[in-house]
């Protein structure tokens, strides 16, 4: 008996014919592609958006600071947000012509702090501070931390032992007794804060990476590299350590947190870069008497150094959630 | 067969089918849209019924299991058709409803038994979960007998010492035999079992397929069985439904699929199976040409169509083609709209015969080579007792030899010691005693930073897994070119970029992909590049450790073809290390097998294939699955677990597992080499002449 039973109930999804389903064009890779990447999760969008905020500031310093950052108005010493600068106020420069006298005028926005210099001002210049010193101090952190997790991973045996135990011993000791130990030893200089910040950083990221080698040292290809005799050096550098770059990106984002608020500790202890350089923990440490009577010369500092590590932090868990997804 | 669950609802009916699937498709929503897994997918699954699901990765079966169970993650779902199970429609069922169908009537077996046991509580509490769940009136006292019960009928040993027992004490095979006492307990009225053996060892795979087989029989369990392995459903199922790229393609008995295909894709797989008959040089394999389609890429009509060599414009590409019924036989039928019209028997593809390669001198010669691991104990009772350091031997007296053109396979299970061996021989790892004379060298004790240029390019390695044998952060040029320049092939830039476009030409895969990533290309593709790579230094002998133990059937086809092609066009020693004893008897022109670091026999492929064999072959050759309905094959099950290789027994190693075993001597005395005159080698207490009168396991119906 021949049958021919011809299903007259369509499909309920009609073949998608080739192309349907649209692919990430080359030339999208370059630039919009991880844009577009990032509006997958607004967390990640929002740290970005905020991130970029400041470093749009700290490029943009010299337009948008309304006065020069040390610039100091007797007048407006402690004076709150939003105060006119009185009529008449100058600055009076002596030159061999005699005395200059430059008028200045306007709004200190933010007010203005112990010694009468522009809160805003301050805040706007110390953004280049942060993110120039953030960024340096947290690199030179990773080329150590690397340099000993891919050692210590892939070696493993005595040289695995020797290291682990160095970086025991230096996430051991407490911080700031470090940094009380590095200013006795030298003066106050953006060395003082690179050091402190390697110091504090690298054994963390030492223990990452580690872990990370310790799993890549087995796939194959590595033992492929092997098989036709690289060296150490070529397999850790050029086999391994790309393959480790996702979850070091993830972490290199809060750890730029962590050293913007390293460098604002250290320079409300009275470390890292001397006055008068406008950056945040600076600020807050030289407000520090009057912070009950003007707030504001604290408080804002306060917000910015906040702003921008939440900005880190929630880029780095957006971009976290973003990988997790499909 | 009465569930033990209360009894039938108005709206079942427990005499129908139990499962009726009619129309299923499935779709996943990913970042790039939907991509449609499953298509247009029918099938029913009778009372007592063991119904087979084949088909290669990519191809949907798994996620049919999921659909039954409801269970497709949080981007996939059910966009289409009707899934009844006991005549009630799944998706009218309430989460409530879902739960009790469940595990209490539909249960479960997956592929890795190590993941589906929860590692924190013990077997016998995690039995005793089931009927306790799912049964409101049964007591703590009555789940516990039931689950000791049902472990003695998986015929685990011991039950009771097993109910105490965690998941980790016990063997991978044991696992799995806990799990399906697990799936089993509820008597359920479908059992869906995906991949159960794949992570397991043939011999141990073997026990466990036998089981299922009896149980199904003795308790009228419906089953869906998902594999790949087309020779393992042929043992177990009584029908079949082959699936490609989301579609069922063919459906009917074991009989009518395996003996009549009627679909050029079911036809094309058979030819791509190393069955006995099947011989590298005289009847060669033949692999489907071209490439699954991604989900999104779906040609218009024909999901075969591009493939097919019987495709034709215009009716084969017109609409999505139905399953059409095939005369004569019932209940089988195809999705070919020309199943009538190609003459099947005119139509055998078949690749033409080539030349066996003569072998040469010897290149390769080990000689009583031995591999120990130390073991450190550093706790204070062992080092007071002395025996701090313990030794793992995973290779002992190694002896055998390879020569030039010739392709010897090392068999044996996981724990033999044959990665082992490949470690040594690469260079990766020293022998602790003997010798390894390549090209007139010992290189046994030489780790690769000290071997000349020559000598590491002389040795290359395939790798096992095709995911991992590649850089993800580099191109395929880029992990190529490396290898010519660092084997000293070629120094100059152009003329490495030459030699790498031509290796991709040889492995015939497009020059585009020079520039390409991995995670661009497929799994076969991947292998490919990873041979390409290991003839990039013009190698002498090439390892391949498993090279297509991951890959699809039609892949592997592909792959070993490749092989041997390489191996013809630059007269390497091919050193093919595997489990698989199908491609063996394919590729190989001699065979080791070894079994605990020992070798138990060796000799041409003709000559470890038929008797006298070594009783560890003979069991390994009767548990490998033959997808030949003309074939019979002989039953043996070993016993048994693999033993330690830290403590391994002393005598003959088999002797805890031997179904032939003698007596005292076997536990005592290590066996003696035994030799035929034509060099086949045994290491057994049987003599040989006894061996010899073994019956052969493997009979084609002609003899």
């Amino acid at each position: 008996m021949t049958e021919q039973t011809v299903h007259d109930v369509q499909p309920a999804v009609v073949k998608p014919v080739g192309g349907a389903v649209p692919r990430r064009r080359a030339w999208l890779a370059g630039l919009v592609g991880p844009l577009a990447l990032l509006g997958e999760s607004w967390m990640a969008a929002a740290g970005a958006a905020l991130v970029a905020f400041w470093v749009l500031v700290a490029l943009l310093a010299p337009v948008l600071a309304p006065y020069p950052p040390t610039q100091q108005l007797g007048a407006m010493i402690n004076a709150p947000p939003l105060t006119p600068v009185p009529e008449g106020t100058a600055i009076m420069e002596f030159t061999d012509q005699g005395v200059q006298r430059t008028p200045v005028e306007g709004m200190y926005l933010l007010g203005g702090d112990a010694i009468g210099r522009d809160v805003l001002s301050r805040l706007i210049y110390g953004a280049r501070s942060v993110l120039i010193y953030a960024p340096l101090a947290t690199a030179f952190a990773y080329a150590i931390g690397i340099l000993m997790g891919l050692v210590a991973g892939y070696r493993r045996g005595w040289i695995d032992d020797v290291l682990s135990r160095i970086s025991d011993l230096i996430l051991a000791f407490p911080v700031l007794v470090l940094y009380v130990v590095i200013i006795t030893v030298m003066d106050r200089s953006a060395l003082n804060i690179v050091l402190a910040v390697t110091f504090a950083s690298a054994p963390g990221i030492m223990r990452i990476v580690r872990g990370l080698v310790l799993d890549l040292r087995n796939r194959d290809y590595v033992a492929a590299a092997q098989t036709r005799g690289e060296s150490a050096w070529y397999i850790m550098f050029v086999e391994i350590l790309p393959n480790a770059r996702g979850p070091l990106i993830v972490d290199a984002c809060l750890r730029l947190g962590y050293t913007t608020i390293t460098i604002g500790v250290l320079g409300f202890l009275g470390l890292g870069l001397p006055p008068p350089d406008p950056n945040w923990g600076n600020m807050i440490a030289e407000n520090r008497g009057a912070a009950l009577t003007s707030p504001h010369s604290t408080l804002f500092p306060c917000i910015a150094i906040s702003s921008l590590v939440l900005g880190l932090n929630m880029l780095a868990d957006g971009l976290r959630e973003i990988s997790l997804k499909d | 067969m009465a569930a033990a669950a209360p009894g039938p609802r108005p709206d079942e009916r427990p005499d129908g089918p139990v499962l009726e699937i009619e129309h299923l498709c499935i779709s996943y929503f990913t970042r790039a849209g939907e991509v449609p897994a499953v298509i247009d997918f029918s099938l029913t699954v009778d009372r007592g019924e063991a119904v087979g699901l084949v088909g290669e990765s990519g191809c949907g079966k798994s996620t049919v299991a999921m659909g039954i169970m409801r269970h497709l993650g949080a981007n996939g779902r059910i966009v289409g058709g009707t899934i009844r199970f006991r005549g009630r429609d799944m998706a009218t069922l309430s989460p409530e409803e879902l739960r009790q169908v469940r595990g209490a009537q539909i249960a479960m077996v997956y592929q890795e038994p190590m993941a589906a046991l929860n590692p924190s509580m013990t077997i016998g509490a995690q039995l005793a979960e089931v009927p306790l769940y799912h049964e409101p009136g049964c007591t703590e006292a009555e789940a516990r007998a039931r689950a000791v019960a049902m472990l003695a009928d998986v015929k685990l040993a011991d039950p009771e010492r097993l109910m105490a027992a965690y998941p980790h004490q016990v063997s991978g095979g044991q696992q799995q035999r806990v799990v399906i006492a697990m799936a089993l307990l509820s008597k359920p009225a479908l059992l869906l079992l995906d991949e159960p053996t794949t992570a397991l060892d043939v011999t141990v795979e073997a026990g466990i397929v036998e089981l299922i087989g009896e149980i199904a029989r003795r308790s009228g369990t419906a089953m869906l069985y998902i594999s790949h392995n087309l020779g393992l459903i042929l043992d177990t199922c009584d029908r079949v439904c082959v699936m490609y790229s989301g579609e069922a393609a063919e459906e009917g008995t074991i009989d009518d699929v395996f003996g009549r295909p009627r679909h050029p894709y079911t036809r094309g797989l058979f030819g791509c199976l190393a069955v006995p008959g099947r011989d590298k040089n005289a009847r060669p394999l033949v692999p489907i040409r071209g490439q699954l389609p991604m989900p999104y890429e779906r040609p218009q009509g024909c999901n075969f169509g591009p493939r097919c060599d019987h495709f034709q414009a215009g009716r084969c590409d017109a609409g999505p083609i139905p399953m059409l019924a095939v005369a004569p036989a019932r209940g089988h039928r195809a999705r070919c709209v020309r199943w009538d019209e190609i003459d099947w028997e005119r139509h055998r593809t078949e690749a033409p015969p080539l030349e066996p390669l003569a072998p040469g001198e010897v290149v390769l010669a080990a000689r009583n080579m031995q591999k120990y691991y130390p073991v450190h104990d550093r706790s204070v009772a062992a080092i007071v007792s002395g025996r701090a350091v313990r030794h793992v031997k995973a290779n002992e007296d190694l002896t055998f030899e390879a020569r030039a053109r010739q392709t010897v396979a090392i068999v044996g299970e996981s724990g033999c010691g044959k990665s082992t061996f490949a470690k040594v021989l690469m260079g990766l790892e020293q022998a602790t005693d003997g010798a390894l004379v390549f090209n007139g060298e010992d290189i046994a004790t030489r780790p690769v930073q000290r071997r000349s240029t020559a000598q590491v390019g002389a040795l290359q390695m395939v790798f096992q897994n095709p995911n991992d044998t590649l850089n993800p952060s580099m191109t395929v040029g880029q992990q190529i070119g490396r290898v010519v320049r660092k084997l000293g092939a070629e120094r100059e830039r152009r003329r490495v970029e030459a030699r790498v476009l031509h290796l991709l030409d040889l492995v015939k895969l497009p020059r585009a992909f020079v520039s390409r990533r991995p995670r661009q290309l497929s799994g076969g593709q991947k292998q490919r590049v990873g041979i390409a790579r290991a003839f990039a230094g013009n190698p002498a002998v090439v390892v391949a450790d498993e090279p297509v133990s991951a890959l699809d059937v039609s892949v592997q086809a592909a792959i070993t073809g490749l092989l041997m092609d390489m191996q013809r066009q630059s007269d390497t020693t091919l050193l093919f290390i595997s489990h698989d004893l199908g491609v063996v008897r394919y590729l190989a022109d001699r065979v080791v097998v070894m079994y605990l670091g020992r070798i138990m026999e060796q000799g041409t492929t003709a000559e470890v294939f038929a008797p006298p064999y070594h009783p560890y072959t003979e069991a390994l050759l009767s548990a490998v699955p033959i997808a030949d309905t003309r074939v019979k094959r002989k039953r043996i099950i070993l016993e048994g677990a693999l033993p330690s290789v830290l403590d391994p027994p002393r005598g003959c190693p088999f002797h805890t597992r031997c179904p032939r075993k003698l007596g005292l001597v076997c536990e005592e005395t290590a066996p003696p080499m035994q030799r035929t005159k034509s060099g086949h080698a045994l290491f057994c207490h049987i003599p040989l002449d006894e061996l010899s009168a073994m019956d052969p396991v493997i009979r084609t119906a002609a003899e």
